[in-house]
């Protein structure tokens, strides 16, 4: 062959190269083949579909390319990776379009595959081949460089990690521990490569590509090519249905064991259970390691802080409910007995407006009253469903991976909200709010936390409250912050009472109470951590008082806030006039 | 004083001869159950205790004499809500030892 246009030293990168693309066109079919049917109908519409069509290409530039989640996060983490990333796709397309432009082949002899071929491997190596244009040889060397400077963050990142602003980076075996190193030279090679135009150069180069790419399917690297399939299926709106196939896998590949969800968990204030964070979790289910998956996915909280931090937006919460789903129950719930109890207070009444307390507002009847209070003042017609205990909703023991059983008593509720002929259900407990609006089929029922209701109801003017001037700090439960998004309503409300002040974490970023009934192995030890950092980031302002809208985490704060913990709804009932 | 018969069924448990493999099997994932006081916390707060007998004070308490039966047909009325682990003063994990139960 002509020696312009090849040379022994590019075959170990063609022959990885056409075993990644192999590995990934099997992965691929394999991914879609595991999809149950329904999914797959789905998933192919979606790709016709002009508003998730739009979405797809939006998250494929955006997330793939720019990775502009990252860059929201932690801006040098950002420029980190879009150096190495972006610089190095920059350089294969230049690369490409060089081939396209400057026609480096033409008036070579060659045909059939002979032709194809250079153009695999052309733009990887174009110096070694080709005389070039001063714009394109300037291109390359700025993406180059580019990659370099990413590099050398990566580098610093490794020795001491908190220079970046991250605390905890996740510990990697063998394997991730190699193909990083490859990764790191491969570019320094490039560049000696280059300039030196040495053979000896070309060659490590080439091996080191080779290298690199035998291992990305086996190492955190394959979230490279995985991403783009699984921003499309994310988008037809699939949900996990088997731990470790078809959407499931797709996600695990997908994860970039990158660690930004180690420092968001709020176990990871102890150490030992910074262990137990969704990028090791991914792992060790990725790796086959079910015992170990099913540990950590039960000793979860299922906050979904990781889930928010996520650059890759993998819905790791998701997926360990799943794995919860997989344990086989030797004694299954009976819960026939509500069958012969008429367990609601409003199945006589027709009131429009139907309070369920939930078993957590149970305990804290406090609240209880405060809402009695609200709705009365604001003189709405309302009835309990559960004034003197009810159905459980069913979340809990969902929680527990034993969906069919947790079905029964959502049931049992929906007909008693179906009897009572109400059309607004109005929740104290953001755990009960979350499997109502999930999982419930309440057509004609409006879904509304109290936090919500109140605030439509000063609106609307029906409820009249003064202003004091207590600072309040504000705690987002997560089933109602992170899961629906309620954030502003509950601090509207609030600034209607009194002075709101801001907590050191907000929103999407609020550290779970601890009290969470999404772990099953916390001890009570560890739980205690977890409050007495969360407390301890509310008061970052000096408030005067806590108020956060969740019976549960109202109980949980009390136990260790050095100030006053409040529900929402007393703190309004309080300012009633 | 044993007459060799009775009206209604011997309700005795002979503690020499009792299978306790369930409980020692519990305490072994589940040490915090040794700190039960038996207060019945977890009774008053419970849930299903509103409807039915479930009680998991008596669980325990069914375990530690050997009735596995009955303390399994019990706990299928639980709800697994959490309220009992909330309550309970020892900080026992119960909602996890009902779970390790059915398991």
């Amino acid at each position: 062959m002509n020696p312009q246009i090849f040379h022994p030293f590019v075959l170990p990168f063609v022959i990885g190269m056409v075993f990644v693309l192999t590995y990934c066109v099997v992965g691929l079919i394999r991914v879609i083949s595991q999809l149950p049917k329904e999914d797959r109908k789905k998933f192919w519409r979606s790709l016709v579909t002009p508003k998730t069509a739009w979405a797809n290409v939006r998250d494929l530039v955006g997330d793939c390319l720019l990775h502009v989640k990252i860059w929201k996060r932690n801006p040098i983490l950002g420029y980190m990776h879009s150096a190495i990333a972006f610089g190095w796709f920059m350089i294969i397309v230049i690369g490409h379009i060089m081939l396209f432009a400057l026609k480096p082949l033409q008036g070579v002899e060659l045909e059939g595959v002979q032709r194809m071929l250079p153009n695999f491997y052309y733009p990887i190596f174009y110096k070694f081949f080709a005389t070039e244009t001063p714009v394109f040889a300037f291109l390359m060397d700025f993406f180059l460089l580019m990659i370099i400077s990413g590099i050398l963050i990566a580098v610093v990142k490794k020795i001491h990690s908190k220079i970046v602003g991250v605390k905890r980076v996740t510990k990697f075996g063998f394997a991730d521990n190699m193909i990083r190193f490859a990764l790191w030279t491969i570019f320094p090679f490039r560049l000696l490569a280059e300039k030196t135009d040495k053979m000896v150069f070309w060659w490590i180069y080439s091996i080191d590509l080779c290298i690199f790419m035998f291992m990305l399917p086996f190492t955190r690297y394959m979230h490279i090519p995985t991403e783009a399939l699984f921003i499309l299926l994310r988008h037809a709106g699939l949900k996990p249905r088997e731990p470790r196939k078809g959407y499931a896998l797709a996600q695990l590949y997908s994860c970039p064991s990158c660690g930004l969800c180690i420092d968001a968990c709020p176990m990871s204030v102890n150490d030992k259970n910074s262990g137990n964070t969704s990028a090791y979790f991914m792992k060790k289910l990725r790796n086959g390691d079910k015992e170990e998956a099913q540990r950590i996915a039960e000793t979860c909280m299922q906050c979904g802080k990781c889930v928010a931090v996520c650059p890759v937006s993998i819905e790791s919460c998701d997926i360990k409910m799943s794995q919860r789903e997989t344990v086989p129950y030797q004694i299954h719930s009976d819960h026939s007995y509500l069958d012969c109890t008429d367990a609601s207070n409003a199945s006589s009444s027709s009131a429009p407006v139907l309070y369920f307390a939930g078993c957590m507002t149970q305990l804290t009847p406090k609240i209880m009253r405060a809402m009695t209070q609200i709705m009365t003042a604001a003189g709405e017609e309302f009835e309990f469903l559960d004034k003197d205990g009810g159905v459980c909703c069913g979340r809990p023991m969902l929680l527990s991976g034993k969906t069919a059983e947790a079905q029964a008593m959502m049931a049992k509720n929906t007909e008693f909200i179906k009897a009572s002929g109400a059309t607004k259900l109005v929740l104290s407990c953001p755990i009960c709010y979350k499997v109502f609006k999930e999982e419930y089929h309440l057509e004609g029922v409006e879904i509304l936390h109290h936090t919500q209701y109140i605030d439509a109801l000063l609106k609307q003017g029906k409820l009249k409250v003064g202003k004091n001037d207590v600072n309040y700090v504000y705690h987002d439960p997560c089933e109602l912050g992170r899961a629906f998004g309620v954030y502003d309503e509950p601090r509207e409300v609030l600034e209607n009472v009194g002075n709101l002040r801001k907590a050191k974490s907000e929103k999407e970023l609020s550290i779970c109470c601890g009290g969470s009934l999404g772990s099953f192995n916390l001890t009570q030890k560890e739980r205690d951590e977890i409050t007495e950092n969360s407390v301890a980031d509310l008061m970052f302002n000096q408030p005067d008082e806590i108020v956060t809208a969740c019976p549960l985490c109202l109980k949980t704060f009390a136990r260790k806030s050095p100030v006053a913990v409040k529900d929402i709804a007393e703190v309004v009932a309080s300012q009633l006039q | 004083m044993d007459f060799g018969f009775c009206l209604s069924p011997s309700s005795h448990v002979k503690m020499d001869s009792v299978d306790l493999t369930t409980f020692n099997r519990l305490k072994e994932t589940n040490p915090d159950i040794n700190t039960c006081i038996a207060c019945g916390s977890c009774t008053a707060t419970c849930t299903a205790g509103n409807f039915s007998e479930m009680s998991f004070r008596r669980i325990l308490l069914m375990l530690q004499r050997g009735k596995e039966d009955e303390a399994k047909k019990m706990i299928q009325r639980c709800m697994l809500c959490g309220k009992c682990t909330l309550v309970c003063p020892r900080g026992i994990n119960i909602r996890k030892i009902l779970l390790d139960i059915t398991r």
